[in-house]
């Protein structure tokens, strides 16, 4: 914008009679204005990819998606409210693909926000080949994942089992009494998937 | 504009110092292929641009015309259900970064130099890479459907998982063609950043600038601001499908809606980047023709500003069925409402610029003032989808097909025929075929509307969009659409005849004003426009 | 004014005449009134919507072509000068936003009586898969695959084309009325879009996440909708079809229905023990892979290249008979070849593999039996 100001004085010049010489554009500095915008070009393109542990950050503080944190909560004594009794149900599928049999062994469970709970899951290999397994949670209403914490839970990690081996995995959670007072009911479903293939070495280690 | 000029550029100068930037200029115009190879003229650029857009306008709009032939009855009649996926994708891609995105770059790359008193493009070595890669990326893209298997047949939005897992390995091609694309718009955006920010002619100040020329600033601010995020998306979805990332697939811990969000974090913008420049040509067109000045300048430019920023935050009124907290739908359904005042502003501002004008109805204002119109009934439609619980029952109908054509092709496809009218007299010099002219408006008006307009009935009814093949209630529409977009299609072959006639200079010559009203730098130098113009600059009082 | 004349007159015609238009109940003119509450208040809002659109487009329009037809040149209009009054721009800058605030208000009432998260009567988990619908219900031992129903001789326009060509299922969801009815939404691959118009619900099926929506229906019928986001080849071809019933009706329903699983498990433990003819076997596979496997594999075995291998000649199809069982019973991972182990019965697996191992000139005799089909699934080969 300086340089405007320059090309307006030199014109003002001009019109007082000088000669067109000093008309003569002054040489900009594109090279400049140039590297400022590559500058926020590469900076959008970073920011492209920030957008997803972006995403995450959000959908932690929103719910927006209803996932559950894939870190154990710490159990904060919280004043049970035992006024309140919610019912949380347990969905268990299996990816296509995915030949395990994986039950909840309790579907529903009623809890008042505060009180620890444990749910347990039966699965079975029933194939001749070792698979390792990830459980995928996801809540609805999104908003409830917010106060679902889980102590431990057996998403937090992958889950190989051998061939024909079956296995009890427990789950270990409370409702935070914050939970808005609208929702008294709400769905946890696990999906199972196979992710033998793409497993880091050590969960193949840990299986022999 | 208020802008009282000195035309200068016919001044003889023998010393051009450090101001020039040409090696060839006031030598002969260099004939033949290696001109338009190697040419660096932003005139020269520009109408390479101009024509390129409009062969990928065809290449798209015969895509549309397999869908319509398609979609003429109910049944598979015609190609089956993988290729009429193909079509839909590839004639989105290529209306969006093929036709519109390039026609706006060539009209900025002929007009915006001319119109603040440049002699040239800042950069016009990376301006002939931009419009020369181009070419190569819908090579890729349409070489893609001859692969085994077939293209891209997940959408112009390609939703993940199905443009990763479950798409064929045409995806690679498609991913590389988008970020040459890409690449190709944000050279073209710095080039008219750095044109617009260094090379004003004296006087020029920001709020003297033509609205074109404003307009294309602030698109070519939201192309530098988007376009890098679209390739983070594409680059994801290639590594998601072939190098084992997981940003969308739940397996392995990513989101397939988080998909949506970066897209459409790129996506909203990027439909204001096809309509903002659209507004600055009708905002050119309406006062010429109604022989008065632009209502309300300044309120233009603070009302597209405010567009440009609120595109921003209105991303997720494309996903509210992908399930979001009740306060998420709230605040995207408040945000987009809210566009609609800065948009109303400017619709207002064309009305009142006409109000108690000298009014004629030259061409151009024939298409301007259908554009003013038949974007309007876009922009209401697009009121109505913002509506979450009724968006529920539009979104991903024909409702919505409906919407952005009347946005896409009545809004910015008609505002750049209405410039390429306007313009076209000055940059060949003889006016065009004003029969033919007036043949490919009315044509191109009665067919659009039967071919558009039935699509929100149908979408209503219950029709969802990307189907090939409809239950039997929606036969009759969806018969008088396709006649609609089968007499479209045929109406744009009057506008290719025209657009040969008039590069071969036939017609009347025409003055350096060309049209009676019409103001600004452009308009006073020679028509047709010389090869180098505003070598030295004008003073812009 | 002559002006405010004008445009009071158009646009009381325009809104007039589209009331008619609209209200006249032509279903292929507007959006379904539908049959809950909420589908309702959906619609009134809907129209709400429009007038107030109809009407500021024909006060915009109308001053602009008044002012066309007033100012035009031809008739020697001056140009007046002015170009510029705040006063004017704050007006329509102020008036736009207060019609928003008037059209936000009943948008987010309805919002939140859709978003109500509280318990429901009946909880049904419904699952897409390219291309059909799979629906459990939560409360009662019952769960089925919905598909296309309509022949495809009527896609291909060999047949003449029946009502609810489509739009019609071969296991529609049966819901009853007056109860509200939770629907949690997910997919097995792809994003599909669960949509029933006459319930205004819409709502995207997430592979790995689940969605939840919900509705009371309030009059007895059969609802139909398709799938409303694009999820390949045959998106245009899995259709959503709901009966509601009266409650009795619905009860008796469900205890037909676990009648009818319970003994079809019973079958299937019997099958098991029994060999079927290579005749059988080749009848049912035909029926089977025509139904399920043609709209992939394509009905003469070939596949389409680069997108759904050919069985025709394939390796697996004529050589590896555990692989070619274990692919139908468990699917391929990362691959639109779903996992059938629960769509088909054992014995329907058995038959469709003895199909695609001898028909198209594969002809290699081998004969697939129910049991080696529960060999695969439990692991004993």
């Amino acid at each position: 914008m300086t340089n405007q100001k320059i090309d307006i004085s030199s014109a003002n010049e001009q019109e007082s009679g000088l000669n067109n010489q000093t008309l003569v554009r002054e040489q900009p500095n594109h090279s400049k204005t140039v590297g400022k915008i590559l500058l926020a070009v590469v900076g959008m393109f970073g920011f492209g990819f920030a957008l997803v542990p972006l995403y995450d950050v959000f959908c932690d503080i929103t719910g927006i998606n209803g996932k559950t944190s894939n870190e154990a909560a710490v159990y904060e004594a919280v004043e049970v409210d035992t006024s309140r009794m919610i019912t949380v149900d347990f969905i268990t599928r299996t990816n296509s693909g995915m030949p395990w049999e994986f039950e909840a062994q309790t579907q529903q469970v009623k809890v008042h926000p505060g009180k620890m709970s444990e749910v347990a899951f039966y699965v079975r290999n029933p194939t001749k080949r070792d698979i390792i397994a990830q459980a995928v949670p996801s809540v609805s209403p999104g908003t409830a994942s917010l106060y679902m914490n889980k102590t431990e839970c057996f998403c937090f990690q992958h889950q190989p089992l051998k061939a024909g081996e079956e296995a009890i995995m427990p789950m270990v959670f409370y409702i935070d009494p914050q939970l808005p007072e609208d929702i008294t009911f709400f769905t946890l479903q696990y999906t199972l998937y196979d992710i033998t293939e793409s497993a880091q070495p050590a969960d193949v280690v840990a299986m022999n | 504009m208020s802008t009282a000029t000195e035309n200068v550029q016919d001044t003889p100068s023998t010393d051009h110092g450090a101001a020039d930037h040409h090696d060839d200029h006031h030598h002969h115009i260099p004939k033949g292929i290696t001109r338009w190879l190697f040419t660096t003229n932003h005139k020269d650029i520009g109408t390479l641009y101009l024509w390129f857009a409009f062969i990928m306008f065809l290449v798209g709009g015969a895509m549309a015309m397999v869908i319509r032939a398609e979609l003429f009855q109910p049944g598979l009649q015609i190609v089956e259900p993988n290729f009429f996926n193909q079509m839909t994708t590839v004639h989105g891609l290529i209306m969006v970064f093929g036709a519109v995105m390039p026609a706006f770059t060539g009209l900025a790359n002929w007009l915006v130099p001319m119109m603040i008193g440049a002699p040239d493009m800042a950069l016009p070595r990376m301006n002939n890479w931009s419009f020369w890669i181009l070419p190569f990326a819908f090579l890729i893209l349409l070489a893609s459907l001859f692969m085994e298997g077939g293209g891209p047949a997940f959408g112009w939005t390609f939703y993940a998982p199905l443009s990763t897992t479950y798409s064929g390995d045409s995806t690679a091609l498609f991913v590389f063609s988008v970020h040459i694309m890409g690449i190709s718009s944000i050279m073209g955006a710095i080039n008219v950043i750095v044109t617009i920010f260094n090379m004003r002619a004296p006087g020029m100040t920001y709020m003297k600038l033509p609205m074109f020329v404003w307009t294309w600033l602030i698109t070519a601010f939201l192309l530098i601001a988007v376009m890098p995020v679209l390739a983070a998306a594409v680059t994801m979805v290639l590594t998601d499908k072939f190098f084992g990332t997981s940003f969308f697939d739940a397996a392995g811990g990513g989101d397939p809606v988080m998909f949506q969000h970066i897209f459409w974090f790129f996506g909203h913008p990027e439909v204001y980047i096809m309509i903002l420049p659209a507004f600055g040509i009708i905002s050119h067109i309406v006062p010429t023709f109604s022989r008065k000045k632009l209502f309300g300048y300044a309120s233009m430019v603070y009302a597209t500003v405010s567009i440009a920023l609120l595109s921003f935050i209105v991303w997720a009124h494309h996903m509210f069925t992908t399930g979001m907290p009740v306060f998420a739908e709230m605040f995207f359904m408040i945000a987009t409402m809210l566009i609609s005042v800065p948009t109303g502003v400017k619709v207002f501002n064309w009305v009142a610029t006409m109000w108690r004008g000298s009014i004629s109805f030259e061409v151009p204002m024939l298409f301007a003032i259908a554009f003013i119109v038949l974007f309007t009934i876009g922009g209401l439609s697009g009121l109505m989808l913002a509506i979450t619980p009724v968006d529920f029952q539009y979104h991903d109908t024909y409702f919505v097909v409906a919407h952005f054509h009347y946005v896409l092709v009545t809004g910015a496809i008609f505002s750049i025929m209405a410039a390429a009218y306007y313009w076209l007299p000055k940059w060949t010099g003889k006016m065009f075929d004003i029969g033919l002219a007036k043949a490919h408006f009315w044509c191109s008006l009665v067919s659009v509307n039967v071919l558009f307009f039935p699509m929100h009935f149908v979408g209503l009814a219950g029709m969802p969009r990307r189907i090939p093949d409809y239950a039997l209630q929606f036969a009759d529409f969806n018969k008088w659409i396709s006649v609609g977009g089968f007499a479209f299609g045929l109406s744009q072959l009057i506008f290719l005849w025209l657009l040969i006639k008039a590069c071969r200079k036939q017609g009347e010559p025409v003055s350096s004003q060309v049209w009676e009203g019409a103001e600004g730098l452009e308009w006073e130098i020679p028509s047709p426009a010389p090869y180098h113009t505003f070598e030295t600059p004008p003073v812009v009082k | 004014m002559k002006l405010v004349k004008f445009i009071s007159w158009l646009s009381l015609a325009t809104v007039g005449f589209s009331a008619i238009a609209v209200e006249t109940g032509r279903s292929d003119l507007n959006l379904r009134k539908g049959v809950s509450d909420i589908s309702h208040q959906v619609y009134d809002l809907h129209m709400l919507m429009f007038y107030i659109c109809v009407v500021i487009a024909v006060v915009v329009f109308g001053v602009m072509f008044y002012s066309m037809f007033a100012h035009r040149k031809s008739t020697g209009a001056k140009p007046a000068n002015f170009h510029e009054s705040v006063k004017v721009e704050i007006a329509w800058t102020v008036i736009p936003f207060l019609i928003l605030i008037f059209m936000a208000v009943p948008a987010a009432n309805t919002l939140i009586d859709m978003e109500d998260v509280s318990e429901a009567d009946i909880t049904i988990l419904v699952t897409g898969s390219q291309w059909k619908w799979h629906y459990e219900y939560r409360e009662n031992d019952i769960d089925f695959f919905s598909v296309l129903a309509t022949q495809p001789e009527q896609i291909a326009n060999k047949f003449d084309k029946g009502e609810n060509y489509l739009l019609e299922v071969d296991r529609p969801l049966v819901i009853p009325t007056g109860k509200k009815v939770r629907f949690l939404i997910t997919s097995d691959d792809v994003i599909h879009s669960w949509w029933v118009p006459d319930f205004a619900v819409k709502k995207d099926a997430n592979p790995g996440f689940i969605n939840e929506a919900w509705t009371n229906v309030n009059e007895p019928g059969i609802y139909r909708g398709q799938c409303a986001e694009l999820c390949g080849k045959d998106h245009g071809f899995m259709p959503v079809v709901v009966i509601a019933k009266e409650p009795a009706e619905y009860e008796a329903w469900v205890n037909e229905q676990e009648a009818i699983a319970r003994r079809a498990r019973e079958e299937e433990q019997r099958l098991l023990a029994m060999n079927m003819s290579m005749e059988e076997l080749m009848t049912t596979g035909e029926r089977v892979y025509k139904a399920v496997c043609a709209a992939c594999h394509q009905v003469n075995g070939e596949g389409l290249p680069g997108v759904f291998p050919a069985l025709k000649g394939s390796k697996m199809a004529l050589e590896d008979i555990d692989g070619h069982i274990d692919i139908i019973v468990n699917g391929s991972p990362g691959t639109s070849m779903a996992s059938f182990a629960r769509q088909l019965t054992m014995s329907e697996i058995a038959a469709v593999t003895t199909y695609e191992r001898n028909a198209w000139g594969n002809n290699t005799g081998d004969m697939v039996q129910a049991k080696d089909v529960n060999a695969i699934m439990n692991g004993e080969e």
